[in-house]
């Protein structure tokens, strides 16, 4: 099962070092992991999806803890969880073909960020899932390139636990 | 959040000037302080980018001990800290002299150590660019470190130092190594020591969970078969008293790992010696019978349980650790306790109502009675073992197929034991005479055995034993090793040497890298490749460093010799030639289920 981890770090020297070996060295398997900066200067945040049991997960938390530069580690797996990912991907455009993908990447609510003669760069937001049933779709017309950022997670305000319609 | 705050630490005894606020360069700030840590010796070895703390190191009241090899100093500091609970300091130059430290950085780690390492760096100009014994340290020592620190500036200095004790020496304790570029060494700022430190991703919990407490006190006082587990916790927490206290409130045994030895004492009633590979019949039968398993200080590395899936099968497992990243970690816990083994057993003693398991302990008594490998010393009492070595000996491990007239190197451990009345630290290397050291003499004194667990490292044993001595010069220090291992750090005998170190050394000579040719024995068709040493003569050898050195062929010298070198005030060699092919048993076979035991192989 895939867990999603969010560390919050110092942003010290070297803290990614830190974490990426810890997960080689304990065999722990990375889906993705992503760092970004947070409201309060020198935390950084990080996103680690990782595939495992409960067990493997809770070492991960453990083993992540005992990391001097990290602050806190929680396991944000659970459904009242915001997650969302970006990617960019190329896809071969002829004029033919060109209006229908236009009409798939409405659906998504995605956005063409680039246009050339033969191919255009398609923006697309959301979940795991959307991503990969969007990139799913436009395939057939032939996908020469493609960039995903990874995940990111917030958990939701208690308070604000219904999703909105702005939600896939 | 942690903030240390001031000065509860002073300089050792020497009322010094107050450097505060005066211009320093970073080699003195970093003295400074070393002193305020109460720092007393170091053990180090110098290369051009520390020669300025060595510029400055003899204007400060600590001992630098020069070693031969950088291992050397990071087992001598690691010996040292074991016995003194202080952290140990060691010194390597860049590149070549920081990668020695390597082994003796992961060995500390493994077991659990507070060292401070300071490596030196080439000045920070000249980082990343291949310069001259250039090294990335910190990134080679991340996974074997606690922490570690590249000092960008000397303003960083002060706080770096002062965050490394703590973080080496708190909590679970470790190695922490400080890199120090040259130019952070000889740049020099106005000194201020911090007033406190910010740490606000560590903060080991002390004090154990009050209702798991009373969970686990339940199931104590529920057991009908409980078993006590004690490791290196109980000797790193000090925690000894409060171990035999629950023993004794509860009426139940104990066992320990080997790092566990001298936690308990081994020839109180309750004990049941070590358990495991190596462990004692009754101990590894104990565990396996039990219904209640309380494991103190201890993470049950691979080495005690054997096959997890059989281990302990029987039992509610109570876990105490001050790490929360062991429990659950190789074996399921029903209650773990995160907290401070000192700290959680005086509650839990407070909690478990006094009780008696007089039919378990009669069982526990028949195992220890029966099977060979367990001392009877309930019976015997302690240091009057002598039965053991007889040819009628009742313990096939002593006695199978070994001519009465040769020296068994149980023999000669229990020698020592006597001669020395059980009152020496005894630090061992690596092989069948860490095990023959751990089993044969009896530590009835907290911390008294010292050896490397968790990485096995060959080489350990003397310039352990040198850092054993400086530590607590009040005790009698000997090093047993084998004649693998001696050779792997034999070049400490010039430090001990130089520095006048009363170390006894003890070599088991076998003539094998015998742990090694045990196993090929039993395990690999008795192809004994690579295992037979040809050796120096390790008196003579000895004595070429300046040191009192004795070869001891014949059974009747051996007290003798031990009681000589006792009386010599400086280091002594002795070359025990000892039977070649004595195995260490019991032996629970690599993965195998614990009570599933080789007492003796019939040879
Ligand atoms: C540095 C290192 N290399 C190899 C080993 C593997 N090893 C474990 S025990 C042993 C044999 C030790 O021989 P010796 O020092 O003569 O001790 P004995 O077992 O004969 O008492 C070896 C090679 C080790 N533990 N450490
Ligand atoms: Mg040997």
């Amino acid at each position: 099962m895939k867990h999603t981890v969010v560390a919050m770090v110092e942003n010290q020297p070297g803290v990614l070092n830190r974490v990426a070996s810890l997960f080689r060295r304990r065999g722990f398997n990375i889906d993705s992991l992503t760092v970004g900066r947070t409201e309060t200067p020198h935390i950084s945040r990080m996103t680690i999806v990782v595939d495992g049991a409960n067990t493997i997960v809770e070492q991960v938390v453990k083993q992540l803890y005992k990391v001097i530069d990290v602050l806190k580690v929680s396991d944000v797996s659970a459904d009242t969880t915001v997650m969302r990912e970006l990617a960019l991907i190329k896809v071969s455009a002829t004029a033919s073909s060109r209006s229908e993908i236009m009409q798939i990447v409405d659906i998504y609510r995605a956005k063409i960020v680039d246009v050339a003669a033969d191919s255009l760069i398609i923006e697309v937001t959301g979940t795991e899932d959307k991503i990969e049933s969007l990139t799913q779709l436009v395939r057939r017309f032939g996908v020469k390139e493609m960039v995903r950022t990874g995940c990111i997670a917030m958990l939701r305000s208690a308070n604000g636990a219904t999703k909105t319609s702005e939600e896939d | 959040m942690i903030m240390i705050s001031d000065s509860k630490k002073s300089a050792i005894g020497v009322s010094r000037e107050n450097m505060e606020g005066k211009r320093l360069s970073g080699a003195q700030i970093l003295c400074e302080c070393l002193l305020r840590e109460g720092v007393e010796v170091i053990f180090g070895f110098p290369g051009g980018v520390v020669l300025p703390l060595y510029r400055v190191l003899p204007d400060y009241p600590m001992r630098h001990i020069l070693v031969r090899h950088e291992q050397g100093a990071a087992h001598a500091a690691d010996g040292y800290a074991r016995v003194t609970g202080k952290a140990g300091v060691c010194i390597a130059t860049s590149g070549p002299g920081a990668t020695n430290l390597v082994t003796g950085l992961a060995n500390a780690f493994l077991d659990s150590v507070p060292l401070v390492a300071l490596t030196g760096q080439v000045a920070t100009p000249f980082i990343g660019k291949d310069s001259f014994q250039e090294i990335d340290i910190t990134g080679i020592t991340l996974p074997i470190t606690k922490h570690n620190f590249l000092v960008q500036r000397v303003e960083d200095l002060a706080r770096t130092v002062r965050k490394a004790f703590h973080i080496a020496t708190t909590g679970r304790p470790g190695p922490v190594l400080i890199d120090l570029p040259k130019d952070v060494l000889s740049n020099e700022i106005q000194f201020e020591y911090p007033k406190q430190i910010h740490l606000p991703g560590y903060k080991p919990t002390l004090q154990g969970n009050v209702r798991q407490i009373k969970q686990a006190a339940k199931l104590f006082n529920e057991a009908d078969r409980p078993v006590i587990l004690a490791g290196r916790g109980v000797n790193i927490s000090g925690a000894q008293a409060e171990l035999k206290d629950l023993a004794e409130k509860a009426d139940v045994p104990v066992t320990v790992t080997l790092l566990g030895k001298s936690g308990f004492p081994d020839s109180h009633r309750l004990a049941l010696g070590m358990l495991g590979m190596h462990g004692t019949v009754a101990a590894n039968n104990a565990v396996t019978g039990a219904d209640l398993v309380v494991a103190i200080g201890m993470r049950f590395d691979d080495r005690v349980t054997g096959k997890t899936s059989t281990f302990a099968a029987h039992a509610r497992v109570v876990h105490i650790d001050i790490d929360p990243a062991e429990i659950g970690k190789n074996v399921r816990v029903h209650v773990p306790i995160v907290g401070d083994v000192k700290h959680v057993l005086r509650a839990l003693n407070d909690e478990v109502t006094p009780k008696r398991h007089d039919a378990w302990n009669a069982h526990i008594a028949e195992w220890k009675l029966l099977h060979s490998g367990m001392e009877i010393r309930e019976r015997e009492g302690k240091f009057r073992r002598e039965r053991c070595n007889l040819p009628d000996c009742p313990h096939p491990c002593l006695s199978a197929g070994v001519r009465a007239d040769r020296i068994l190197p149980q023999y000669v451990v229990d020698q020592i034991c006597k001669v020395t009345e059980g009152s020496a630290i005894v630090v061992s290397d690596v092989g069948q005479n860490q095990m023959f050291a751990a089993r044969y003499y009896v530590y009835d004194e907290p911390n008294s055995f010292v050896s490397s667990g968790g990485l096995g490292t060959m080489g350990f044993g003397m310039p352990a034993a040198m850092g054993v001595k400086i530590g607590r010069p009040d005790k009698a220090v000997w090093a047993i090793v084998g004649d693998g291992g001696f050779q792997m750090t034999i070049q400490e005998l010039a430090t001990l040497a130089q520095d006048k170190i009363p170390v006894k050394i003890a070599v088991l000579n076998n003539g094998y890298l015998g742990m090694i040719r045990q196993w090929q024995e039993l395990f690999h068709d008795k192809v004994y490749c690579g295992a037979r040493l040809v050796s120096p003569d390790f008196a003579a050898v000895a004595e070429a460093y300046g040191i009192a050195g004795f070869q001891v062929a014949d059974k009747e010298s051996v007290a003798s010799t031990i009681r000589r070198a006792m009386e010599i005030d400086g280091p002594v060699v002795i070359d025990f030639l000892v039977e070649p092919d004595t195995n260490v048993f019991p032996m629970v076979p690599p993965g195998g289920s614990i009570h599933e035991m080789i007492e003796d192989n019939g040879r």
